[in-house]
């Protein structure tokens, strides 16, 4: 097992520069130049053409990508153009806000989601059936700007049980974790019905129904670990696109994470941090298509073989 | 013989789907003896897997229903025994081989775990030490190694995984053992010794079978007593000599044996039943055969024919009335 991490591990490198260099290009090809925008509008232009010589943007492309990736890799990802802070500090300062959201947007919507979509699925076209998918297909459709507004309206406004912005205490954290957790419950749920209607038709599902288990027990047993696939990817995709930030839902409550921040910085063209920013992203989300892949070597044993060759076949 | 295992009398079932109610099985009257092995032909859809769910009382949720009839096991009237009752029977006294056995083990279960959830489910009284010991026996019974065991599905060639299904059936040592086409799905060598396996297992553990084929071979073989299914009824049953004799038989039969190749004969064509098997959302008023019997008169088309019992042999045709 160490192997296999170890391998993927390696194999992630030349995906993070392939990336890298991608962001890197597109934003040294687009116009606009980082000293006249440090510099402001009322920069004489010796000022401007004496910074550029500083920053080194008159070297050619290749060698300042390369500047850039030697500096990156001892974890120097350079000053941000709009603060000349450390573009790592400010990262590092906005990550917990994004993980909170993430990990109970994510961790509160799965906890739901999957058992009603497994309700669902076991209970199909019974009124409990029908109501579910009515309620996840309105879910999918309300926006979640309109969802995030109309808590705040509810519960901070109205009801006055939560604050209705800003990331400085908990209780800040409770309805954008909602706005989350509801347009991503909407995905388990249907995600899971689907998956396991299609499981509870399998023939070792009758196989095992016929040895006299009990229906709670087959689906609990045999149903759930065949349906946990899919599922498991659902979840670790939404895991991954919420690190990326969720620009939506942090500009509603006010939360400073990482979507408002690579949202300014493209706009503001503060190179380092877009650099920083998507690299971060990348990264997590190739960490967590690994631990995908380790939790399916955990349930399915036809994985577990592919992924660790040697003796496999032991649980 | 000693005495009736399975009765089955005038059982019905519809499948109600949303455009239509399918008539599968009307009519049926069955029974088998104990140790005694039935043999049940006929083609696609005339009902004879959807016979084996009734047992089972496994048909699919709120689709398949029951709607008339008696199933009667080992002296229990299955269609009043509640569901929690049911999973008591079901891999106890009846089990079930399915088709197909590429699909029928859970792929994420080890297959010594899939034979021992059977026994911790209907042998309580056994302790942990000997179930592990009977799950050995077992797979030694099938011809497998018991080593195995921890090994999951994937990793056993179709034949084998058939052995394992046939496992879980006996492991019980169930009464009576319904066996839906357990060879159609392997290849030809394969299928004579998981046939060969059956027979020797079955003769040890005296266990009335009810085989459902295609495969008029198979059934010579195997069977002690023939019934001819179609369109979820009977429409001739009798002994392997009843049948595969040179009586008279139903029309239909006669065009069943008038479709297998013959090694010794010269004639250089089959002869298949034209026509197909009538629509089950509307069956037709009398001999459901009617549409594509050769020796069809006037009267089948209206008055659906009684069954006509000679000896061993019965036939449910107007030729043999009287």
């Amino acid at each position: 097992m160490a192997r296999f991490v170890f391998r993927r591990l390696l194999s992630m490198i030349p995906v993070i520069i392939g990336i890298s260099f991608i962001i890197f290009s597109i934003l040294a090809l687009t116009p606009g130049d980082p000293a006249q925008i440090i510099l402001g509008d009322g920069a004489t232009p010796e000022a401007i053409s004496e910074l550029r010589e500083q920053m080194g943007l008159n070297d050619f492309f290749i060698v300042r990508y390369i500047r850039y990736i030697a500096g990156a890799v001892r974890g120097d990802f350079g000053l941000s153009y709009r603060t000349q802070l450390p573009v790592l500090n400010e990262l590092l300062a906005r990550l917990p806000n994004t993980l909170v959201l993430a990990l109970f947007g994510v961790g509160c919507a799965a906890m739901v989601g999957v058992p009603i979509g497994i309700i669902s699925a076991v209970k199909q076209y019974t009124l409990i059936d029908n109501a579910t998918r009515v309620f996840a297909m309105v879910m999918t459709a309300i926006p979640a700007f309109w969802l995030g507004l109309m808590l705040m309206l509810a519960f901070a406004l109205k009801l006055r049980l939560v604050p209705a912005i800003g990331a400085d205490t908990w209780e800040g954290f409770i309805l954008p974790s909602v706005t989350l957790a509801i347009g991503n419950m909407a995905v388990m749920i249907r995600m899971t019905r689907s998956t396991m209607l299609e499981v509870i038709r399998e023939d070792y599902i009758r196989t095992a129904l016929a040895k006299g288990v009990s229906r709670r027990k087959v689906i609990l047993r045999h149903a759930l670990a065949n349906a946990l696939l899919p599922i498991v990817t659902t979840i670790g995709i939404n895991f991954g696109l919420q690190m990326g930030g969720a620009m939506i839902c942090e500009t509603v409550f006010s939360i400073p994470g990482l979507g408002t921040l690579i949202i300014t910085s493209v706009r503001q063209k503060d190179i380092p941090m877009v650099m920083a920013s998507v690299i971060f992203v990348a990264l997590t989300i190739s960490l967590v298509t690994l631990a995908m892949d380790l939790i399916y070597s955990f349930f399915d044993p036809r994985v577990r073989m592919q992924n660790f060759r040697k003796g496999g076949a032991r649980a | 013989m000693t005495g009736e295992l399975l009765d089955i009398r005038g059982l019905h079932v519809v499948y109600r789907t949303l455009e239509s109610d399918v008539y599968a099985i009307n009519g049926l009257d069955l029974s088998v003896s104990e140790g005694e092995t039935l043999g049940l032909v006929g083609e696609t859809g005339a009902g004879k897997t959807t016979t084996a769910l009734s047992i089972l009382k496994l048909l699919p949720d709120r689709v398949g229903f029951i709607t008339k009839g008696e199933i009667t096991l080992d002296g229990v009237e299955l269609t009043k025994v509640s569901e929690a009752d049911m999973q008591m029977i079901r891999g106890n006294t009846v089990s079930m081989i399915f088709q197909d056995p590429m699909s029928s083990l859970n792929p994420v279960i080890p297959v010594g775990k899939q034979v021992e959830e059977v026994l911790t489910l209907h042998r309580r009284e056994l302790s942990k030490r000997e179930i592990d010991e009977q799950v050995d026996s077992i797979f030694g019974m099938v011809g497998l190694p018991p080593s195995r065991k921890h090994e999951y599905p994937h990793q056993f060639s179709g034949g084998m995984k058939q052995r394992i299904v046939i496992a879980i059936a006996l492991s019980c040592q169930p009464k009576l053992l319904l066996a839906d086409e357990p060879t159609t799905a392997l290849d030809v060598t394969i299928q004579a010794q998981v046939l060969d396996m059956m027979r020797d297992l079955k003769e040890k553990l005296r266990t009335s079978m009810i085989l459902i084929t295609h495969d008029l071979g198979v059934v010579a073989e195997l069977c002690d007593r023939v019934a001819i299914m179609y369109a979820g009824e009977i429409i001739e049953m009798g002994s392997i000599d009843d049948l595969y004799g040179t009586g008279d038989k139903h029309p239909y039969t006669e065009g069943l044996f008038g479709s297998l190749p013959s090694l010794t004969g010269d004639e250089r064509r089959l002869h298949p039943i034209d026509g197909l098997m009538p629509d089950p959302t509307s069956l037709p008023q009398g001999c459901k055969f009617y549409e594509r019997c050769p020796k069809r008169t006037g009267h089948c088309e209206a008055e659906a024919p009684a069954l006509n019992v000679s000896g061993t042999h019965s036939v449910r045709c107007r030729l043999f009335a009287g």
